[in-house]
């Protein structure tokens, strides 16, 4: 088969206009007899399933959190990214598109992010008219501040609380499609298959997790917006339930998928404190802007960090990166740490941990407006460590934050099942292999509000004949037969050790070899270990009670399966790019200064993985980029 | 540390429940709550018990999912602190700590510490937004919003629907979340075209869902991780009562 990502022809700033005019459209009194599944109710998910509703399609939502409110978009903290130029600062849809392209190493299409930067003004315009409350400057206008990776201030935000204020603004506009009946949603329901009839994706398969029953829905069309798969490390930043079930099942059925390798590793974020520990807090990049990082200069320094004079520090990011200093990307800022821990200059009492330090702040602009900028997130703080960051230096060390990577979509954000899309985090398309920070909210809401809701029509169009398939279909029977058996097999397995066991086993393996660096030795080792955590697995796991009731363990359990399965992709991915880009850092490849080392000659593709069978070698499809306004170069900060 | 813990366990909706209670040898002082209930877990499924089940999602205190009862007090002793954020640092060595479900007739439970809140969606979905269908904004800078106002709203927003208000009021009065949701859009120009029609709306489904009435204990602005404002219900009382006499 042969990728096409259909990017429209023509300049790079007039193609998504001129496809917007040409894409065909179903109209209303069709629309209305159209079903849509969206699955995963965050920001692309509520916003994609609330503007197809306005629309007149008939739309069903499904998450597995108690209410679609309490999706993980809800903990984005920092900022959503927009070419506004309200700060007079030159800002440009140009040069976002340029600053995303750079930032993800030049990994991405020059057309999908050419278009998120287009619509990006517009997320605003639409979040302030629902009643978000952005922070505002006395006069009363809209505030920005300044992010990771950028020279302009083009970030908006809601203190330390944008993403929840951005999800309340989407479930909201669910909400209101759900009151007026134009929307269903599920809650509480987890999908663990997709159906195929035709080749076309038309349902789904989910698991009803009060009541444990295994449920069948129809759709014309299937969304999936169910975000990143972070927790393959086990420790990250995304909420606990965060899998890749969903698009793990999808790449079974024939999506491919995208740049599996690609992980972010945020730098910013609480220091593992022991064994027991069960998530990672992210303290947001927003604090970089005021907040200095620095280890001690030298070795084993055990004072306080009020105590070791300027002198002896070493503000390592302002030292190596003058022009950017404490506001490089996030891949530079976390490898310059784990350098300088590796090093043995790391701080607290495990020794990874770097210091982030706000004195200066503090004296320059009081403490009262440090706590208005940053307030909840010293609070947050305080609450896990039990220590007072205005007057202790915070300890922090990177942590996996996002993934870049994803099911491989066409400009439509079709992915390589005709009717099934990926949007949000969980497509590989816009950041490469590194995101710029606040691009996450962009990107969901940019697919969810602007760009599915017109795309979908290229497919749906087509299918204004097609009447609904009753789910007594025997694709839908066969797809609840495959699942009602995995589930009865982990059931029947009855061994010693928890699902958690396995789930900390294999997140300590991609963590140590398919983490902040990756070589191919370690790579090959780690491959061996999660095929024996596999065997281990699936001979060894213990769920408690029966799949017919509410069963945490259950639901873990066939998320960790999966997991497992995705980390070898992963680990495979990360072997077969022989060079080092973004978040994929290949020790093999750097420069002399310890810089990433791409090679452009032979790497500039996405790499889009093929299922072809259980136990089989997957099959790597390349996507050659093209870069017609960008010229490559190496990506410098200094 | 060792502590003891009384936990409410109940199979499902129809059975009725009980307390039982389990013996925690090592637990960390950095642990989270919700931490040494992974490690109790661990235990059970080591034992071959069933695990107690308990909603969380985020674990940085702002999905709202998180919802125990511990020692009487939603989310326990901590001001303004979700269950996922207490750490067990703020327990002593030998205590006996008791953990009960949200109890509330609008949240029926579904198992053990799980209960249903979908009556607070419910009531967003009555009238809790701003009609505004996507592509239909005007640029975000044409009405500028005094600090104040934005500053007062983003308060009010700031609630994460968990619902320890209604979990700590003697008669479950959902009026600590209404009001905040109904304050948010009162207090911007743009919610002012729907704003009786709101109020009235949501009200009448909050009291069809069964939450009791207010009578102004305080309750739950003390129990709110968030701070949600008392000063929000005497807001909505206002709007609530002039809607009904301009209509």
């Amino acid at each position: 088969m042969k990728l096409d990502a259909k990017i429209p022809e023509g300049p790079i700033a007039e193609k998504w206009t001129k496809y917007k005019a040409t894409i065909p459209l179903v109209n209303p009194a069709n629309k209305r007899h159209i079903e849509i599944i969206v699955v995963g109710s965050g920001l692309a998910g509520s916003s994609a399933a609330a503007s197809l509703a306005e629309m007149g399609y008939k739309v069903k939502v499904f998450c597995f959190q108690d209410s679609p409110r309490r999706a993980h978009s809800i903990a984005a903290q920092g900022g959503i990214n927009a070419a506004k130029n309200y700060s007079n600062d030159g800002d440009s849809v140009h040069r976002l598109f340029y600053d995303t392209i750079k930032g993800g190493d030049y990994r991405s299409r020059e057309g999908n992010v050419h278009r998120l930067a287009e619509v990006s003004t517009s997320i605003i315009d639409q979040c302030v008219a629902q009643g978000v409350p952005f922070a505002r400057e006395y006069g009363g206008l809209l505030d920005n501040r300044s992010f990771g990776g950028v020279q302009v201030s083009r970030t908006f935000y809601a203190k330390g609380q944008t993403g929840q204020q951005l999800l309340l603004g989407a479930y909201s506009a669910l909400s209101r499609q759900i009151g007026r009946k134009q929307a269903e949603m599920y809650t509480r329901h987890e999908m663990l298959d997709v159906v195929i009839i035709d080749g076309k994706a038309r349902g789904i398969i989910a698991r009803n997790l009060t009541n444990g029953k295994i449920e069948r829905y129809f759709g014309h069309a299937v969304v999936m917006a169910t975000g990143g798969y972070g927790n393959v490390f086990f420790l990250s930043t995304n909420a606990m339930g965060c899998n890749v079930t969903a698009i793990w099942r999808a790449h079974k059925k024939g999506a491919f998928f995208g740049n599996p390798c690609f992980t972010q590793i945020h730098p910013t974020c609480i220091p593992v404190s022991g064994d027991h520990q069960s998530k990672l807090t992210l303290m947001s990049e927003s604090l970089r802007n005021d907040g200095r990082i620095w280890v001690p200069k030298a070795k084993g320094d055990n004072r306080k960090p009020s105590e070791i004079p300027e002198d002896e520090r070493d503000y390592y990011l302002e030292r190596r990166y003058p022009a950017f200093g404490n506001l490089v990307p996030r891949d530079i800022a976390s490898r310059a740490a784990k350098e300088r821990c590796d090093a043995g200059y790391g701080v607290g009492t495990s020794k990874m941990a770097v210091y982030l330090d706000f004195s200066d702040a503090i004296n320059r602009l009081g403490k009262d407006t440090i706590e208005a900028r940053y307030g909840n997130l010293f609070e947050i703080y305080d609450k896990i460590t039990g220590e007072d960051p205005y007057t202790n230096a915070m300890r922090i060390y990177p942590a996996v934050h996002y993934t870049m990577g994803g099911l491989w979509v066409d400009y439509n954000l079709m992915t390589t099942i005709p009717g099934l899309y990926a949007t949000g985090e969980c497509n590989f398309s816009d950041h490469g292999a590194n995101r710029l920070g606040a691009s996450a909210l962009m990107q969901g809401l940019a697919d969810g509000y602007f760009v599915l809701p017109i795309t979908i029509g290229d497919f749906l169009s087509k299918e204004i004949g097609t009447k609904a398939i009753p789910t007594n279909h025997p694709a839908f029977e066969e797809a609840e037969n495959a699942v009602t058996e995995r589930i009865k097999k982990l059931m029947s397995i009855q061994g010693s050790e928890p699902v958690d066991y396995f789930h900390k086993k294999l997140g300590l393996t991609m963590w140590e070899y398919c983490g902040m660096g990756r070589n191919a030795e370690g790579l090959a080792k780690a491959k061996k270990i999660v095929q024996e955590i596999k065997k281990d697995f699936w001979s060894n796991v213990r769920i408690p009670g029966a799949p017919n009731e509410t069963n945490p363990e259950l639901e873990k359990a066939l998320r960790v399966a999966d997991f497992i399965e995705l980390g070898e992709l992963m680990i495979d991915d990360a072997l077969n790019r022989n060079e080092s880009c973004g978040g994929h850092f290949r020790e093999e490849y750097q420069t002399p200064e310890g810089e990433a080392l791409r090679d452009d000659n032979n790497y500039a593709y996405v790499a889009a993985w093929e299922y072809t069978g259980d136990n089989q070698p997957e099959v790597l499809h390349k996507e050659q980029l093209v870069f017609d306004n960008i010229k490559l170069v190496q990506r410098s900060y200094k | 540390m060792k502590l003891t813990l009384k936990v409410w366990r109940q199979k499902n909706a129809e059975n009725k429940g009980e307390f039982k209670t389990y013996q925690m040898d090592h637990v960390s002082e950095d642990m989270s709550f919700l931490e040494m209930f992974d490690v109790l877990n661990d235990d059970l499924v080591r034992k071959g018990e069933d695990t107690v089940a308990f909603d969380h999602d985020c674990r940085e205190g702002i999905c709202g999912m998180c919802s125990m009862y511990i020692n009487g007090r939603p989310h326990g002793p901590l001001k303004g602190t979700t269950t996922c954020q207490l750490h067990m640092r703020h327990f002593k060595d030998g205590e006996t700590i008791t953990v009960e479900p949200w109890r509330a007739t609008a949240f029926p439970i579904i198992k053990d510490l799980m209960v249903d809140r979908s009556a607070f969606d419910r009531i967003i979905q009555a009238g809790g937004y701003i009609s505004i269908n996507t592509g239909n904004a005007v640029d975000a800078n044409s009405t500028p919003i005094p600090k104040l106002d934005a500053d007062k709203a983003f308060d009010a927003a700031s609630c994460i629907g968990c619902g320890a208000c209604v979990a700590t009021c003697k008669n479950a009065s959902a009026m600590l979340f209404v009001s905040a949701k109904v304050s948010q859009l009162a207090l911007l120009p743009q919610g002012q075209p729907e704003r009786h029609q709101r109020v009235k709306k949501m009200v009448e489904i909050m009291d069809a869902e069964g939450f009791g009435n207010c009578t102004n204990t305080g309750a739950c602005e003390v129990e709110c991780p968030k701070g949600i404002s008392l000063e929000n219900i005497a807001r909505m009382n206002r709007d609530f009562l002039v809607a009904n006499v301009v209509d």
